[in-house]
């Protein structure tokens, strides 16, 4: 069994209720914090415990946080990225849901670290009972003397508050969430200037993803020291993995970073393996955006070592043979499954989800499902695998924000590494309709040269 | 184009103002526009949809131009700015979703309610729509009805038709 840190006490029966969660050794950090601490020496911890952000970027969050300018008599924001809304990715619902205090808990630490007396949660707007789970969670707290005015008699004033989003995947980009905050479109802004000097209302903010401050929690419990000690190398610490797709037991785990692939999937005590005794064709490890690896290159790297979870060996081989940890949302898929159908699917998300801001991703995204359309339904053309490539390649890097790079990856990846099945679409555009590819030599030991980069 | 008696004056309750007050309350002195997109949902939720009238009243609340209430309700998916049926299934349609069967069941929610997406059964009661990424990936299919946005996971034919069924009967 791996430590858990974040899902320590998940199975306790009303661990949702302040009284529970207190009981379980609940808020230590914020008195730790707050009695015994002064707010740069909570960054010093977060920074010494290496803690990567959580969200899918894996921007050191201790750094992020001394970035955060600090001007006389301007207020500062934390605000908290509860958006979560990238295929594959839960769980920050499942946090929320069920240990809702562990991101009040962490929001206080986090806010007396950064100085700031009103944080928001942003929250995507299909949580709703999220929503009214987080604030019953909150009045909670504040009525222990958790939240308000001179905290814990330390002089410490906190306001926490819940801000519904409307639907918009693109609002987990943290400037377009600031503007949704500040009740606009959620259109991602020009940076620099970066949030850390003019974020929410113009002024100094931080944006952290849920799970991000929620392990700031054990972190100040037992030092970033401790902290730092869990996990391999660079990437430190638990994780929240989501599986989804043909699993036996799809779910949320935390697993201490460095754990093999093949193990996660396998293992009785993680996934379980293939649901319905199928195959592995392949996966995508860290939610839609990140590229697709057959199942050979998801399980070992290109020299044969086993693949760990954790960001360097996740991103081990570039593009051309590894992909990224992105926000931990793990996606397996069977024989039985289309690439060239979930790509298209996946590129339609890309295509409603872009804010229309940027050219490059507004019209290349409605292009690439266009193409990936009469690919799959049996109209595709061989020049038109090219063209993706190619579209792909000129929205990549060309736009505001990285939805434009998290449209393009997922269409390159699955041409670069199931071209062949991409090519059986066209030559066998009826057959192709009722039938699968199927696993081909995707789970094959790497023999053949893969692909270099394109 | 709405229909006539869409185009009617709106009333809030009591209630709703009450809230609407309360929420503006969570930003500084001068930033009540934060407000707009927590109000647009609790009006929904009270009215059904967003009609233009409901939405210039939103403006004048919080002291902003109509245009800025409609390019924000137009801008984010969960906002109607139609009348839709009662019970507003919206069925998750991205691709781990669709890894378990969640195509199937968006065609088999067509036939059972014998209207097509985004269509309105005669007697109001239902419509249905997919919708992007609901953050359930590992619980599939799974489909949302608002105003609560209660969750409705795993789902399978049957399990559809059995909720489909309730909500006749309530």
């Amino acid at each position: 069994m791996g430590r858990k840190l974040l899902l320590e006490h998940i199975n306790v029966p009303d661990i949702h209720t302040f009284d529970v969660y207190r009981q379980k050794g609940g808020y230590r950090a914020v008195e730790k914090a707050l009695k015994t601490l002064t707010p740069d020496e909570v960054v010093e911890e977060v920074k010494k415990s290496g803690l990567r952000g959580r969200g899918g970027a894996g921007f050191p969050t201790g750094m992020k946080w001394s970035f955060l300018a600090k001007p006389e008599g301007v207020a500062r924001y934390l605000v908290c990225n509860a958006d979560e809304s990238e295929p594959g990715t839960f769980k920050d619902r499942y946090l929320m849901t069920h240990i809702p205090h562990a991101l009040i808990e962490g929001m206080i630490v986090s806010s007396f670290a950064l100085g700031a007396h009103t944080s928001y949660i942003y929250v995507r707007g299909e949580m709703m009972p999220q929503i009214r789970i987080l604030e019953r969670a909150i009045a909670e707290a504040k009525n222990a003397g958790f939240l308000g005015k001179n905290i814990l008699g330390t002089g410490y004033d906190l306001e926490l508050y819940v801000q519904p989003g409307g639907g918009a995947y693109i609002c987990g980009e943290e400037t377009a969430l600031l503007e949704s905050l500040e009740g606009k479109r959620g259109n991602p802004r020009i940076k620099p200037p970066f949030p850390a000097i003019a974020g929410l209302y113009g002024c100094p903010t931080v944006v952290n993803n849920v799970e991000s401050i929620a392990a700031t929690v054990p972190i100040i419990n037992d030092g970033g020291d401790e902290y730092a000690k869990i996990g391999i190398g660079r990437s430190t610490g638990t994780k929240l993995i989501s599986a989804s797709g043909n699993l036996v037991r799809p779910g949320v785990y935390e697993i201490e970073l460095g754990l093999p692939v093949e193990e996660f999937i396998y293992s009785d005590e993680w996934c379980g393996g293939i649901a319905n005794g199928k195959r592995l064709k392949a996966t995508v490890a860290g939610g839609s955006s990140v590229p697709v690896l057959p199942a050979n290159l998801s399980l070992k790297l290109a020299n044969g070592d086993p693949r760990l979870m954790s960001y360097e060996s996740l991103s081990e081989g570039g593009f051309a043979t590894g992909t990224m940890m992105g926000s931990g949302g793990f996606i397996a898929f069977d024989e039985d499954q289309c690439i060239v159908r979930n790509t298209w699917n996946f590129s339609r998300f890309y295509h409603h989800e872009s804010c229309g801001q940027c050219s490059p991703c507004r019209e290349g995204t409605g292009w690439m499902e266009k193409v990936l359309h009469r690919l799959e339904f049996g109209h595709g053309k061989m020049s038109d695998i090219d063209l993706l490539v190619d579209v792909s390649k000129k929205i990549e890097g060309n736009t505001i924000c990285p939805l434009g790079d998290a449209a393009a990856w997922p269409v390159a990846s699955a041409i670069r590494h199931f071209r062949d099945e991409f090519e059986w679409h066209v030559n066998e555009p009826v057959k192709s309709l009722d039938t699968n590819y199927g696993l081909a030599n995707y789970a094959e030991p790497i023999a053949k040269a893969v692909s270099t980069e394109n | 184009m709405l229909k006539v008696e869409e185009q009617q004056p709106v009333q809030f309750s009591a209630a709703l103002i009450e809230k609407s007050e309360e929420i503006v309350k969570r930003y500084p002195e001068g930033k009540q526009k934060s407000a707009l997109l927590p109000i647009l949902h609790e009006v929904q939720a009270e009215l059904g949809w967003l009609s233009p009238n409901a939405m210039d009243k939103i403006a004048a609340f919080l002291s902003i131009e109509p245009i800025e209430v409609y390019e924000v309700a137009s801008f984010y998916s969960m906002y109607f700015l139609k009348p839709q049926g009662k019970y507003v299934l919206e069925v998750c349609r991205t691709g781990p979703c669709c890894l378990v069967g969640a195509e199937k069941l968006m065609d088999h929610l067509q036939k059972s309610l014998g209207v097509k997406e985004n269509e309105v059964t005669p007697d109001g009661l239902f419509s249905w729509r997919g919708v992007e990424c609901l953050a359930a990936c590992g619980y599939g299919p799974v489909l949302q009805i608002g105003p609560e946005y209660t969750f409705y996971e795993n789902l399978n034919e049957q399990k559809v038709d059995d909720l489909i069924q309730d909500l006749r009967k309530k």
